[in-house]
């Protein structure tokens, strides 16, 4: 399937879906297309996107009909792009919003949320929510081999949700990737493939790879679909807000999908009048300053991103080079009065630290990224210190531990008797002399 | 000649193939060589003279964007891939 997609056009809809899903439709053009595995408009390459029937949507959406439903992300299957039930990741989503009032005080704001995915189900990062989507969808189509581009986290969401489904998995990452994500993927039987060269170069071959043997890549051609799961991290935060959305949004950004897709969300619940305030949300954008293509494009106010041949990055999940949505959500901070930026990595181990020693969550190094980068929007006036601000975890600090164990200090070792214990207060309590 | 490999979705726009061997000393006289035998690829892959928006072109393993875009030289052997830019992430 997917090999020759233009066979399709005209092929009659799923009777089922048809109903609210009603196709897929591209971006720049608006050429539509039947529900097929395809991530380009063939007239002019623009991205294609599920197109769907809010009418339809509204007949079994609500606030009280979602009440009454799972605590996954498909508590809200009536905005999600597959036909009949999940399949593959049943479990995904419905990660906590923490109130983070021991980090708000640290960065002088008054209210300040935490969306912690990583902690998310099974394989610890956001991914697994566009992954139970893509593979859903990939059953749906008949795909038996499924594959992926990855910088990390989403070689382990497909790895582990293909194992679960009965699916042969390709994963294919750049070398030298954190080990944690290596075996992440390994784990679950999934063919790792380590490519020399950075994750352009990986996107690339995948690209030519899911149209040469007809397989599904979940972010090649089910990019579509794909990209529609991230929209549930959205959901869950104004659902969890008392459906409301907040002043301000701060999301890493890699590829630039799915700060759109928590924008989309928002704006979908308040089609279907589920929201108790407009969406005035300001999308802000958090990237490395070793791979900054998207941060760079709106402050410099440029209308092409230029792509970043040799990232260069602790955030190794964020070193997408040549970012596909990139345009997009350059477009999207801007119309929606945000702002991008980037840090370094001492920054960024920083704000891990921070997260960690003020709310108990280990964030990845994405997640330093998008802290380090909302205490500099906070700091440079951007986010109004009084206004409410989510801040998306997307990863888990388990699997990037390399740069960790280079900077922090090791345990003290003492012997195992009281008076060891007693002289190890005794340099706790002076701390000038104190040693680590 | 250099030799231009189609993606898989526009080869009905190339007469079915996957690839053209095609005669030019750059990436844009091989696409104006690409243009006079199959107009319909062509107008997919530019607006006017440019390139659009989500069409990647490479010259072996490069990027034409990190070489001299559509200057780029090409020589005999050399192998120029259309990749859509829509991928990843």
């Amino acid at each position: 399937m997917g090999a020759e997609p233009l066979e399709f056009e005209g092929r009659e809809t799923d009777p089922v879906s048809a109903e609210r899903v009603l196709g897929l439709k591209c971006r720049l053009c608006g050429k539509q297309y039947p529900k097929e595995a395809l991530n380009f408009c063939t007239d002019d390459f623009g991205p294609l996107e599920v197109a769907y029937d809010y009418e339809a949507i509204a007949r079994t959406f609500s606030r009280e009909a979602v009440a009454t439903r799972p605590q996954t992300m498909w508590r809200y299957w009536d905005l999600l792009p597959i036909d009949g039930e999940p399949t593959v990741g049943r479990h995904v989503g419905r990660t906590p919003l923490i109130r983070a009032d021991r980090l708000a005080k640290a960065l002088g704001v008054g209210e300040l949320y935490i969306k912690n995915d990583a902690v998310n189900h099974p394989s610890l990062s956001f991914k697994d929510r566009v992954v139970a989507v893509a593979l859903s969808k990939a059953v749906e189509f008949g795909f038996q081999t499924v594959g992926c581009a990855s910088t990390g986290n989403l070689a382990g969401s497909v790895a582990a949700n293909a194992a679960a489904a009965g699916l042969d998995a390709y994963v294919l990452i750049p070398d030298g990737l954190e080990q944690g994500k290596v075996l992440g993927a390994m784990i679950h039987g999934a063919r790792v493939v380590a490519i020399e060269g950075n994750y352009d170069h990986v996107n690339r071959l995948c690209s030519q790879i899911a149209f040469r043997f007809g397989w599904g890549f979940v972010n090649v051609n089910l990019r579509p679909f794909y990209a529609e799961g991230s929209k549930s991290m959205g959901f869950e935060i104004a659902e969890d807000l008392g459906w409301r959305v907040p002043d301000h949004v701060v999301a890493p950004m890699a590829g630039g999908s799915l700060i759109g897709k928590i924008h989309k969300a928002f704006k979908e619940l308040e089609i279907l009048g589920a929201l108790e305030n407009p969406v005035k949300t300001r999308l802000h954008g958090a990237q490395a300053t070793g791979c900054n293509p998207i941060s760079a494009t709106v402050k410099s106010g440029a209308s092409k991103v230029k792509p970043v041949k040799n990232p260069n990055t602790i955030a190794k999940s964020l070193a997408i080079g040549d970012p596909a949505d990139g345009y997009f959500a350059s477009q999207l901070i801007r119309d929606t009065g945000g702002w991008s930026d980037d840090v370094d990595d001492d920054s960024i181990i920083d704000a891990m630290r921070l997260l960690a020693e003020t709310e108990g969550i280990w964030a990845e190094t994405a997640g330093g990224v998008t802290l380090a980068v909302t205490r500099k929007l906070i700091e440079d006036g951007r986010i109004d210190r009084d206004e409410s601000i989510v801040v998306c975890i997307a990863g888990n600090g388990l699997k990037t531990q390399e740069p960790l164990l280079e900077r922090m200090a090791r345990p003290t070792v003492i012997k195992p008797s009281l008076e060891a214990f007693e002289a190890l207060l005794e340099r706790d309590a002076a701390p000038a002399l104190a040693t680590v | 000649m250099p030799v231009v490999r189609i993606p898989t979705p526009l080869r009905p726009h190339a007469g079915g193939v996957d690839k053209l061997d095609l005669a030019g000393s750059t990436v844009k006289e091989l696409f104006d060589r690409l243009g006079e035998a199959h107009p319909a690829l062509r107008e997919r892959l530019f607006d006017g003279e440019e390139l659009r928006r989500f069409v990647n072109v490479y010259v072996n393993d490069e990027d034409i964007r990190y070489l001299e875009d559509l200057e780029t030289p090409v020589a005999p052997g050399d192998e120029v891939s259309i990749i859509p830019a829509v991928a990843g992430g």
